[in-house]
């Protein structure tokens, strides 16, 4: 089977732009993406586009030049971009393609997200009564877990201030003002014990990846980077999700990103102790927590010790969100985890300035999670 | 004056409760693999089979997890009063059930624990123009659980007038 590897990735900075359409964003972010493979779009041979507020999102060739290529909606919630890359990949793997795209963009109104509990399936009590908000989920799992496995409020607000002290070294990031772990713990409680800063929004920008047939590649770049696996896995009976009126008793079921992580690994053949850096779904503090140790980065506990310790740091033994994660960016959806996959693919060419992390890295890791209970996995390496 | 009441939704919970059909969160079972399942489902999510029967599920538990709710969620989809009062929300394990997202009676984190004693109840979440209050499960835990007396007192309707 032929390899995929990214070439060129173009990110519209995240954050508020007022008047300026996410097709924009994402027509910026392609061409971001196109000048830094050295290709033009009427070579894109095909490609998948992922955004949750544009309904028909691959009405971006309106912008980019109308060439006839196969440009495929694509959407799985917060996880959209990690299907995105999926399958731009798989078209590559598959011999269907030689040079593909993946896009996300997305322009989301300010506050919480809202909808219909219909879309999720669940009857419209659950929304009337002020249960439908998935920052419930949030609050209660990390509750349970600090409560479990001895994780203290202090850690979840080194987690922020430490997203958002990335942020600040990133000039395309949305919330780029340093807080203090204390400023963190000084902000109101959302959802106990989650407070303000400690949440990501939802908020406006584009991300998008070129990729090519491995063995072309050396006729765009010295510095390919390999996607070693892609999985994608939702959630199974017994799981603590977000949006479930019940869930069954027994015996505790791994969450989809514990599946995902693991087939992934399997596929990449990598295992998590390769890892050098890693991109994980911060939607909030908590969030990282515990996929540190859903992903295999750590046991379940750990993450006291090693967040005290500073191992996630920019310089630490394990890099988390070196460009801010959804803390310090915000989420818009569609590009979300391509906004990842472009943090890792510059530290892995070594040149993510004052962000780039020691040594040489070879191995990057991203991760997705969101409703309806879905989690999608990138590894990549040099 | 009596106050009057109306569920949020029908087959949620026994409506309106009394002395011989008491407060219980409406459940299906599977007849096939027998799944318990809420609200009730007509089609089982672990054997697929669309055959199923209603099962009243317990009224006690206990706390797995918990959270607040400190700001109006936007709405719609909520349609609770204007002037917000924070809520709290956890899961609840009734034993060999399942375990059921619900609000709770108790607004403060710090009086919650995990593991504490739950007891199934009704608060009013919202009250309508016409005065009519709109009914919604809780639990509530039990030193603090509202007697089923009180809640007998008030005059249930089938619609709003």
């Amino acid at each position: 089977m032929t390899e995929a590897v990214i070439i060129g990735v173009g990110l519209h900075p995240f954050g508020r732009f007022p008047g300026k359409p996410a097709m924009d964003m994402g027509a910026d972010a392609v061409r971001l993406a196109l000048a830094d493979a050295g290709v033009t779009w009427p070579q894109i041979q095909g490609g998948y586009v992922g955004s949750f507020e544009v309904a028909n999102p691959d009405a971006i060739v309106g912008k980019l030049g109308l060439t006839g290529v196969p440009l495929r909606g694509v959407f799985n919630g917060c996880a959209t971009a990690g299907t995105a890359v999926a399958l731009a990949a798989r078209a590559i793997e598959t011999g269907e393609h030689d040079l593909t795209i993946a896009i996300g963009l997305d322009k989301h109104p300010r506050g919480a997200f809202a909808a219909d509990p219909s879309v999720a399936g669940i009857p419209s009590w659950y929304g009337q009564t002020g249960l439908f908000l998935t920052t419930h989920f949030f609050g209660m799992k990390i509750n349970r877990y600090m409560h479990d496995h001895g994780i203290s409020h202090e850690t979840l607000a080194r987690v922020a201030s430490k997203n958002f002290r990335n942020a600040a070294g990133n000039e395309k990031a949305w919330r780029r003002t340093p807080l203090t772990p204390e400023e963190v713990l000084a902000s109101p409680v959302l959802n106990y014990p989650l407070r303000q800063y400690m949440y990501c929004g939802p908020d406006e920008g584009a991300a998008a990846l070129v990729l090519c047939r491995a063995d072309q590649a050396h006729k765009y770049t010295s510095t390919p980077v390999r996607i070693r696996s892609t999985s994608l896995r939702s959630r199974r009976l017994g799981a603590f999700e977000v949006q479930s009126p019940s869930f069954p008793v027994g015996e505790p079921v791994e969450s989809p990103t514990v599946d995902a992580s693991r087939e992934a690994y399997e596929r990449a053949g990598i295992g998590p102790e390769d890892v050098d850096v890693a991109q994980l779904q911060d939607t909030d503090a908590g969030s990282e927590i515990i996929h540190m140790a859903e992903n295999g980065l750590c046991k379940d506990g750990e993450q006291e010790r090693l967040i005290a310790e500073g191992a996630t740091e920019i310089g630490g033994r394990l890099p988390v969100n070196t460009d801010g994660g959804l803390l310090g960016n915000g989420e818009p959806i569609g590009a979300s985890g391509l906004r990842q996959i472009h943090e890792i693919v510059l530290q892995l060419r070594g040149t993510a300035g004052t962000r780039q992390i020691p040594g040489t890295p070879r191995v990057g890791y991203t991760h997705l999670y969101g409703a309806p209970g879905v989690s999608a996995v990138t590894i990549l390496s040099t | 004056m009596t106050t009057r009441q109306l569920p949020v939704a029908e087959g949620l919970f026994t409506w309106p409760p009394s002395e011989s059909e008491p407060l219980r969160l409406i459940g299906s079972e599977c007849t096939a693999c027998g799944l318990v399942s809420f609200p009730a489902a007509s089609d089982c999510v672990r054997c697929a089979s669309d055959e199923s029967k209603i099962r009243l599920l317990a009224d006690r538990g206990t706390l797995w997890t918990y959270t607040t709710q400190n700001f109006r969620p936007p709405s719609p989809p909520y349609d609770g009063p204007e002037t917000f009062e924070p809520y709290s929300v956890g899961y609840v394990e009734l034993a060999g059930e399942l375990l059921v997202e619900a609000r709770l009676t108790e607004p403060d984190p710090e009086k919650l624990r995990i593991g504490q004693a739950m007891r199934l109840t009704l608060v009013p979440y919202a009250v309508r123009d016409d005065g009519t209050e709109v009914m919604t499960f809780a639990f509530a835990p039990v030193e603090e659980s509202i007697p089923v007396e009180e809640l007998a007192q008030t005059e249930p309707v089938e619609e709003a007038s």
